[in-house]
């Protein structure tokens, strides 16, 4: 493919600074089974290239499907033409520094290949996960499902760059509802596909998953009995499944340079962050350590270059709870001047780069989770994510959990259903009081990060810790 | 996907398909695709420009209550788009028999065939810039501009057929003031009209003018609020997700199960229907069924109907009403009150006038109970008079008040509020809606 698309470009006759080609080609398998039944089985394939030509300071692009010669040919005389009619209207003057001409592959760990298991086997498996999680008759839903994801991307450029990336990427999920007469509660694997990484079917079934489908379905039902979160001001531990929900809303998304830039500001929104930030906020108290880090083997975001050909590697973007810097392309980095990460990503190839997260990963601290909960007089401990909310400058937000446990006298005790929270991002990641050490720390992730215009969802890892905050505002649902 | 022929060659290929079917199966083909011009604003100033021509077929092949799909690029070239077809289709004999049964499954049934074309006069891809931003340049001008061909069809072994194609454009975009405060506009429809557009702009500017006075503080409690069409679009989008879904209600993911319990009640001010009178969508789903031109679902505050598909109407015994298997609103529309518009502000008072919502979720499923922000626009009112722009605001509050026992009123006259998503592709349609009033409506952050 990589000659293929080099030849294209070589036949161009363009007068344009840039040229590249990213073609990608996607096949996604879905099996889903609710209550014993199938819902749904089959196979999508993407298949396509983002042409992108840089010319009078202004990238246009062209997005086609048709990946012939005089198709692609066709896509950047389109692309061309874009960059002309907005050249005038530019919002900076872009080099081709922000698309270096990089060679390099990456292929990420993959053990057993999705093909050695049949449809058959995955929808029997996902069956038996149904029967299981109906613990009881108050379960009135159950579901499993499984995903496959293989990509391979090919980027080529007029500049010399010859990236080849190829993927594999499963994502599994299952989980049971449980009612009585108005009360209906749901638990489920650590959240909707949480469980998503790079790998094959070696990843799936764990080990365990048997004792943890029937723990989701206990949980479910449990819960209907349980007491409602109390409204309180306390402290407040979070499991990792969302310790991952809490980064990439009140971290990741606050980070992105292209927010603070404004680009995002019509749809996403800003940021509370400020360029004059970088290397001079105290984002959160000492503990507080976040990567950005493509390099960690199996988690969904790992990659060796971004979708411009930036190469990508671990950096600190928030050290001992100082700012060091943003989520940002070297676009974002050229037109903002500030420090940033190989983070321009598209999440097919009908869209263009914009300032993504990747692995974003809070660093382990050195609490064992005994000892996290022995120092807690009277606390709520929650899990697994269940409603996200945060304002366009991700300052005020409120989420909400499956489930969790009230904390008395340094040990866990009640059953609490309908846990929420809620506060503002500084001021909650400077009550960080504990971060879990090394054994607390897990790896979960989402396929479903949506921003920019065109909108664009997009698959992210988040690894965390257990973590403990100080005087937080919780609170139960309506009785 | 180009966009020449592409009707004609979706139907060679359906004719092709349909050939192969044998007699124990059925096969349905559905078709999204666009070609589509996107332009991202920042600063009054071009941030990213291009066009995407994207096309996918979906194959469906039903045999033995078994089931499976494949999707597909649609390219718009017949020889090519043949051949995947083809092999999609020997994968799917293949893996089929292997699958469970599905007690569930619907068979494409039924005679329907439909074709709507609407053309447009939308700008050139090339003059978009030059026509959109000498207008903005003394603003902070921010927004995205998505114009040009939307294709959605279906065919069926049983001899179905449905094309759909629109050609449309919308401009949805943001004015900030220096301190941060803003102003939402939305400028969509099929014929480019540049006063048209002059004058949507005024509009928007002559209300950034109130943004500008300092900001007042608001603390958190309960105030009278007016709720914009806008708003209230996004409030009544929440009903697509565990709402007015038969499955949802049957299956305890509804926030409706108590409405349709007949625990709780909404306001008899309030009214709920699909309503495909407009053809903005299509009204035909993706197993080629035609929804009623109407179907009204909350009147005078009593769930009269759910949405219905027929997998769930097979599933609990019930009648479809052609809803999609998701179960979501495609054209919904909220009846317009009494309150005149022009009386909005005296008739509010003191409280807050809110224009837009942001990143709303349940945040108590069953309850009804939605949290989210304010955003854009939003005002502290005392004896109706605007008084200051506010911070925005997290509220956290049940739809069973709202919507129920503290709704005040409804606006005399509904807004279009055009859909302007783009995930996968340009979305079509929009939701037709009044704004309200409503008391003692809940801020908590």
């Amino acid at each position: 493919m990589i000659s293929e698309l080099s030849k294209v470009l070589e036949s161009l006759d363009l007068s344009a600074d840039w040229i590249g080609i990213r073609a990608v080609h996607e096949s996604t398998t879905q099996r889903s089974v609710r209550d014993g039944h199938p819902e749904a089985n089959g196979k999508s394939l993407s298949r396509g290239a983002m042409v992108e030509v840089l010319t009078q300071g202004q990238i246009g692009y062209s997005a086609t499907n048709m990946l012939t010669p005089e198709g692609l040919r066709s896509a950047a005389e389109t692309a061309y033409r874009q960059a002309i009619a907005a050249s005038q209207w530019r919002i900076h003057d872009t080099t081709a520094a922000v698309r270096p001409p990089v060679v390099g592959k990456y292929i990420s760990p993959l053990q057993k290949p999705f093909e050695v298991i049949s449809p058959a086997e995955v929808n029997d498996l996902l069956i038996r996960i149904c029967q299981k999680l109906k613990v009881a008759n108050s379960i009135v839903q159950t579901k499993a499902t499984a995903i496959t994801n293989e990509i391979e991307s090919w980027c080529v450029s007029t500049s010399g760059a010859e990236v080849y990336q190829k993927l594999g990427l499963l994502a599994t999920h299952y989980g049971a509802t449980a009612q009585a007469g108005p009360i209906v509660q749901n638990r489920s694997n650590n959240g909707y596909l949480a469980h998503c990484y790079q790998g094959g079917w070696e990843l799936f079934p764990e080990p365990d998953l048997w004792e943890r489908v029937q723990r989701v379905g206990e949980q479910a039902v449990e819960l209907l009995t349980a007491e409602e979160c109390p409204t309180v001001a306390t402290t407040l531990v979070l499991a990792p499944d969302q310790m991952m929900l809490q980064i990439h809303e009140s971290v990741g998304h606050p980070l992105e340079l292209d927010r603070i830039l404004g680009d995002e500001r019509n749809y996403a929104g800003g940021s509370f962050v400020k360029p004059e930030d970088f290397g001079a906020l105290s984002y959160g108290a000492k503990l507080m350590n976040i990567t950005f880090d493509p390099t960690v083997s199996g988690e969904f975001a790992s990659y060796a270059f971004d979708d411009t050909g930036a190469s990508a590697s671990k950096e600190y973007l928030i050290r001992n709870g100082q700012l060091e810097r943003g989520l940002g392309s070297l676009e974002s980095q050229a037109r903002l001047q500030a420090p940033g990460v190989a983070c321009a990503r598209a999440c097919s190839w009908n869209r263009p780069p914009i300032d993504r997260m990747a692995n974003i990963n809070l660093e382990p601290g050195t609490s064992s989770f005994a000892d996290i909960l022995a120092g807690i007089e009277q606390g709520v401990y929650m899990e697994t994510n269940r409603s996200w909310s945060i304002d366009d400058q991700r300052y005020k937000f409120q989420f909400g959990c499956e489930y969790a446990k009230l904390i008395e006298h340094g040990q866990l005790t009640k059953t609490l259903r309908n846990p929420n929270y809620r506060a503002t991002t500084p001021q909650f990641w400077r009550s960080l009081m504990q971060v879990g050490d090394r054994t607390t720390w897990q790896v979960y992730g989402t396929p479903y990060c949506g921003k920019g215009e065109p909108n664009q969802v997009i698959r992210v890892g988040h690894a965390a810790p257990v973590c403990a905050f100080a005087n937080v505002e919780v609170f139960g649902g309506d009785t | 996907m180009q966009p020449v022929n592409l009707e004609m060659i979706f139907n060679l290929l359906v004719e092709a398909l349909m050939a192969q079917v044998k007699s124990n199966e059925a096969v349905t083909l559905t078709l999204v695709g666009e070609h589509s011009q996107f332009i991202r604003f920042n600063r009054a100033r071009v941030r990213q420009t291009g066009l995407v021509a994207d096309g996918d077929l979906r194959l469906t092949l039903i045999q033995d209550q078994r089931t499976s799909y494949r999707t597909l690029p649609f390219t718009g070239d017949k020889g090519s788009d043949w051949l995947q077809i083809q092999t999609a289709l020997a994968e799917l004999r293949q893996e089929v028999p292997q699958l469970p049964v599905d007690p569930y499954l619907v068979l494409p049934s039924g005679e329907s065939t439909s074709r709507e074309t609407h053309s447009g006069r939308l700008l050139t891809p090339e003059t978009v810039a030059a026509t959109l931003l000498p207008g903005v340049q003394e603003l902070d001008f921010t927004g995205f501009y998505a114009g040009g061909l939307s294709v959605r069809a279906y065919a069926d072994s049983v001899g179905q057929r449905h094309w759909f194609e629109t050609e449309t454009f919308n401009l949805d975009y943001s004015l900030f003031t220096v301190a941060g405060q803003a102003v939402k506009g939305v400028f969509a429809g099929s014929h480019w009209d540049d006063q048209a557009y002059g004058r949507n702009l005024q509009a928007s500017k002559d209300l950034l003018a109130k943004m500008e006075q300092p900001s007042r503080p608001v603390s958190r409690g309960q105030f009278r609020t007016y709720l914009a069409p806008a708003a209230v679009a996004d409030l009544v989008s929440m009903f697509s997700w565990g709402g007015v879904s038969e499955a949802a209600i049957q299956r305890g993911g509804s926030a409706l199960g108590p409405l349709q319990r007949q625990e709780k009640e909404l306001s008899p001010q309030f009214n709920l229907k699909e309503n495909f009178r407009h053809g903005a969508t299509p009204r035909f789903n993706s197993l080629g069924e035609i929804a009623p031109v109407e179907l009204p679902l909350i009147v005078a505050g009593k769930l009269v109907n759910t949405l219905i598909s027929s997998r769930t109407a097979k599933e609990y015994d019930d009648v479809s009403n052609h809803a999609e298997p998701g179960e979501y609103l495609r054209a919904p529309e909220v009846s317009p009150g009494a309150l005149p518009t022009d009386k909005i502000l005296e008739t509010l008072d003191t409280g807050l006038y809110v224009s837009n919502l942001h990143y709303l979720n349940w945040s108590d499923r069953p309850n009804g109970r939605i949290t989210g922000m304010t955003r854009y626009a939003c005002f502290w009112v005392e004896q109706g008079e605007i008084v200051a722009p506010i911070e925005n605001l997290r509220f956290d509050e049940s739809l069973y008040r709202f919507l129920g026992e503290t709704l005040v009123n409804l606006t005399d006259s509904q807004t279009f509020i055009p859909e302007v998503g783009t995930y996968g592709h340009r979305n079509l349609g929009g939701i037709r809606t009044p704004g309200l009033i409503a008391e003692d409506f809940t801020y908590t952050l």
